[in-house]
């Protein structure tokens, strides 16, 4: 029973401990005063200066519009990648699936400066396109990575019986093995998605100036933070606040319906 | 209309030549900028000068021990959490786990802003920058060593647990020579995937460490604005000690870098 109570107190100290700058934020977001530590009021401006700043609206959408785009790209780019290394020669898949780990084991420093000097070296100015190659370097591994098990897991046999009855090999590929990898594909897609968002230091290599997303606004403003003021300092812990909120209202939805899932099939 | 027929292997194409374009070159661009001068003729000058300054030196000791800090403290509160949460007979546990890991989809800037903040609030922003630094990696990075070490420590059989019980070990003896040896992949990967992160991401120690210290990353970074072929360099030797350790570690497990995504 002692037992019992230690370690449930340990697991819920370092759960605490891991919440605590989140709730403290999340707390102060709703003070009227911009200081962590005096409470003046409960009040909504640091919300209502989030959302009335047209900068920070920008970068939000910014985040948000890169996010999506470099994950559906990559998503195409990687599932046919995928598909194209598990049905070539051993060697060449091999060192196709080596290629494609470089940038899932290498520092992102490494990635983020090759890339910039080679963007220099060929004479391409940084734009979103430069941008966009740098998130999809990022996140098209991790497609592979999702794809290939499910590859591996699908039965060949099926492909060819539906060549067998008549279907062109492209209407099979798209009626017979998308759809056994779907599962993959939609993580892939998922996580390329949070892979984008938070990424800071590829982002501030490959961006256009005057280009900001969250991270690199939020850096700037607190390493470099001659221009901003308390108050936008304080309208991050209202942006914080809302993350985590809708955070929390995804997974705890998505696992609710999974769970339900889990208990119906035994 | 004629279809145009896709022979299957041709879909790798695409993604083959982006790997070439954006990730084969840029390295092979590095290791040439690495091996020259600023006229861009041939020479070792870079790896010499690297070696010998002992600026340079000290920097890279100092990243190392912060790495290592935070890898031994992140490993040592994580590792109890795995083992308490796979060996729980808890019904919802992994309601539990996903508590564990739900911060990282936090946005990472916003999150160490959150520690930013915290620490100014206790008044220790600006004042113990190494502490500050070490906290706020074990901070970020404890999930990536909670994962690995909660899939190995999943998966081991409880018979052998119950085997050793019945030979006569003690809860101890049985902690030490059964759970932890078959936890070893676990702690293996966690720390390759605390300890990269921890020697090059300046984020953290640029927001909570005053940009007072210089990680091998900060380092890099630096050396862009001024000599990229010492920065090549320094980048260089970074990835030969990064696919060292990977190789040495047993290879790259992906199950274990999925970020949680998959829970």
């Amino acid at each position: 029973m002692i037992k019992k109570c230690i370690k449930a107190t340990y697991v819920g100290l370092i759960l605490l401990l891991l919440y605590a700058p989140i709730l403290l934020l999340a707390v102060y977001s709703f003070n009227e005063v911009d200081l962590i530590g005096t409470w003046g009021a409960f009040s909504l401006e640091h919300y209502a200066k989030l959302f009335g700043d047209p900068v920070i609206l920008e970068m939000i959408g910014n985040t948000v519009g890169l996010a999506l785009l470099a994950a559906a790209l990559s998503t195409v780019l990687g599932t046919a990648g995928a598909l194209g290394f598990y049905y070539s020669k051993k060697r060449t898949r091999t060192i196709m699936y080596g290629a494609s780990q470089i940038p899932v084991i290498n520092a992102e420093i490494v990635t983020a400066l090759a890339l910039a000097i080679a963007f220099v070296t060929v004479g391409l100015e940084k734009s979103y396109f430069t941008l966009l190659i740098g998130h999809m370097i990022i996140c098209t591994p991790f497609v592979v990575l999702s794809v290939t098990p499910k590859l591996k897991q699908m039965d060949n046999s099926l492909y060819e019986a539906a060549l067998d009855l008549g279907a062109s090999p492209t209407k099979a590929l798209f009626k017979v093995v998308l759809p056994q990898i779907i599962p993959g594909v939609i993580s892939g897609f998922m996580l390329a998605i949070t892979l984008s968002l938070d990424d800071y230091i590829v982002t501030s290599y490959c961006k256009p100036s005057g280009f900001n997303t969250i991270s690199t606004y939020v850096y700037n403003a607190t390493t470099k933070g001659n221009a901003h003021t308390a108050e936008t300092l304080a309208s991050f812990w209202a942006l914080t606040t809302i993350i985590f909120v809708i955070i929390l209202a995804v997974v705890l939805i998505a696992n609710l319906v999974d769970g339900k899932k889990k208990e119906d099939r035994t | 209309m004629k279809i145009p027929r896709i022979s299957r292997k041709t879909l790798g194409i695409p993604y083959a030549v982006f790997l070439i374009c954006f990730v084969i070159i840029p390295m092979l661009i590095i290791v040439v900028y690495a091996f020259t001068d600023q006229n861009m003729r041939f020479s070792f000058e870079n790896f010499i000068e690297f070696f010998s300054d002992p600026t340079k030196l000290s920097t890279i000791v100092y990243s190392l021990v912060i790495a290592l800090l935070t890898t031994c403290f992140t490993l040592l509160i994580a590792y109890p959490v795995a083992y308490i949460l796979a060996r729980s007979k808890m019904k919802k546990k992994y309601v539990l786990l996903l508590l564990f890991v739900t911060p990282m989809w936090i946005n990472f800037v916003l999150r160490v802003n959150a520690i930013r903040e915290l620490l100014n609030w206790i008044g220790l922003l600006g004042e113990t920058n190494y502490f500050n630094t070490v906290l706020g990696m074990v901070y970020d990075f404890l999930p990536f060593m909670i994962l690995p070490l909660y899939t190995t420590m999943i998966k081991i059989d409880n018979s052998l647990l119950e085997a050793s019980a019945d030979l006569g070990g003690n809860p101890f003896v049985t902690f030490t020579r059964v759970t932890v040896p078959l936890s070893m992949p676990g702690v293996l990967s966690g720390i390759t995937m605390v300890f990269l992160p921890s020697m090059t991401n300046y984020v953290v120690s640029d927001m909570l460490g005053n940009s007072k210290i210089t990680i091998i990353g900060k380092f890099i970074e630096t050396y862009f604005g001024t000599d990229w072929h010492m920065g090549s360099m320094i980048a260089l030797i970074l990835l030969v000690i990064v696919f060292a350790t990977t190789a040495l570690s047993g290879g790259f497990r992906s199950e274990n870098n999925t970020r949680g995504a998959t829970i």
